[in-house]
């Protein structure tokens, strides 16, 4: 009864939250009508819609939650600024604040940094860029290697803490009594399946055990972070390239190390054809094993940075409509999608697990007649 | 966007929109017949549906 309890509560808290955002906007569409006449307000509003959504596709070097304009006609940002980790002939750590949400230089010892485009440069005091001729989004200016903690980071950190956390009560819990507890009680049957009918179908009895570590880190490390991209804290991790690449490097290794010697015999001497074939073949093959782990790393980022593109434009159609009728049914179209969006956060978290299981069983696949 | 560029973008659409369509209909087909197999009816169609998604994004970019 008590849990029922907390439950409610919870709803009713993320309702009313709902709601103080929704007012939040209309304050500030509201304002923004009265102040500039009616065409270059929509073209103004269109522009910043657009400019909103890069924003946010982007990794950025603070945990912004939202920025707005006050009455002064300053620009307000609520956040909080993360370090900024820097090797330019010996390591330089201070914080984005520095930076002043890259309209400032940042003077860190004798060296000056700029933000331009969301990277860091180096500058002199007076934060000069330089550019080639004719172009504007490649200056020439020195990059120094940048390991910093940006938002990303932070929510890899947060999620693999929270799984490490979770993941480690359960398997204790198990010990004790094997009926789960808790949060094992939802987790069990998910973990179930990806054994049951991800690993066994795919890998084979004999060798699934060795991969259902990865397979089960994977699938809900994929699945946390793609639903926090959906909440309003505008978390995108897996909209970033960098971080589908390492995923899909690791099925990589994984594959080629515990590969055997039939899965090699496969790919440079295909049994079974004839001998020109197999010339012909052993560099298709071998290409095939790079194209496989290219494929899971665009599918993931793709789907979900799609998914984040259209989201965010039907919901910045509601502000350029301006009437009930056009409003509401970008609210409709962009509640459905959000809903289609769940289910696409778990699909791509089952996809990769999946093929990723596929290319494991058939690195380790016994040899068989043909 | 160019014009080409747009043109390709919908020309990708179109073409992974029907294999994707195939894909579902056959497997939709397949479980009419065999309904104790949806299982692993469902579990191939999204291999392959998965497949043609990620050639098709892989050629939305390349326009």
């Amino acid at each position: 009864m008590r849990r029922k309890f907390s439950i409610k509560k919870i709803t009713l808290l993320l309702f009313l939250v709902s709601f103080v955002t929704v007012a939040q906007h209309h304050g500030d569409e509201s304002g923004h009508q009265e102040g500039s006449t009616e065409v270059t307000s929509e073209d103004a509003q269109k522009k910043s819609i657009k400019d909103y959504i890069n924003h946010h596709l982007l990794d950025s070097y603070d945990f912004g939650l939202y920025s707005y304009t006050n009455d002064h006609g300053k620009k307000v940002h609520v956040g909080f600024p993360l370090p900024v980790i820097l090797w330019d002939g010996g390591l330089k750590v201070f914080s984005s604040s520095k930076f002043h949400h890259g309209e400032e230089v940042a003077k860190v010892g004798d060296n000056y940094y700029k933000m331009y485009h969301n990277k860091i440069y180096k500058t002199d005091a007076e934060g000069t860029m330089n550019f080639e001729e004719g172009d504007h989004d490649h200056p020439t200016n020195a990059k120094p290697l940048d390991f910093s903690i940006t938002k990303n980071v932070v929510f890899i950190f947060l999620v693999s803490l929270l799984m490490f956390v979770v993941f480690s009560r359960m398997a204790k819990s198990y010990k004790k009594n094997p009926v789960p507890k808790g949060i094992g009680r939802f987790l069990e049957p998910i973990i179930l399946y990806v054994r049951d009918d991800i690993a066994i179908p795919n890998i084979g009895k004999k060798h699934y055990k060795k991969y259902m570590g990865y397979l089960l880190t994977v699938f809900f490390f994929v699945w946390i972070i793609n639903l926090l991209g959906l909440t309003p804290l505008g978390v995108n991790v897996t909209n970033n390239i960098a971080v589908t690449f390492a995923l899909a490097l690791i099925t990589y290794l994984i594959t080629t190390f515990t590969a055997n010697k039939n899965y090699w015999g496969h790919i440079f001497w295909m049994p079974g054809v004839p001998w020109p074939m197999k010339i012909i073949l052993a560099p298709i093959e071998l290409l095939g094993t790079f194209i496989k782990p290219f494929s899971l790393m665009i599918r993931l980022y793709a789907n979900i940075t799609a998914g984040h593109v259209v989201l965010m434009s039907i919901i910045g159609l509601m502000f350029l409509f301006k009437n009930w009728l056009g409003s509401s049914l970008s609210f409709g179209l962009a509640f459905a999608l959000s809903l289609l969006e769940l289910l696409v956060a778990a699909l791509q978290a089952y996809i990769f697990t999946m093929l990723s299981a596929l290319y494991f069983g058939s690195a380790v696949e016994e040899h068989h007649d043909h | 966007m160019t014009i080409p560029n747009i043109v390709g973008a919908g020309l990708i659409v179109i073409g992974a929109g029907l294999g994707i369509g195939k894909i579902g209909g056959s497997a939709m087909d397949a479980i009419a017949r065999q309904p104790e197999a949806s299982g692993k009816i469902q579990t191939a169609m999204l291999i392959a549906a998965a497949l043609i998604e990620g050639i098709g994004f892989a050629a939305l970019f390349a326009a």
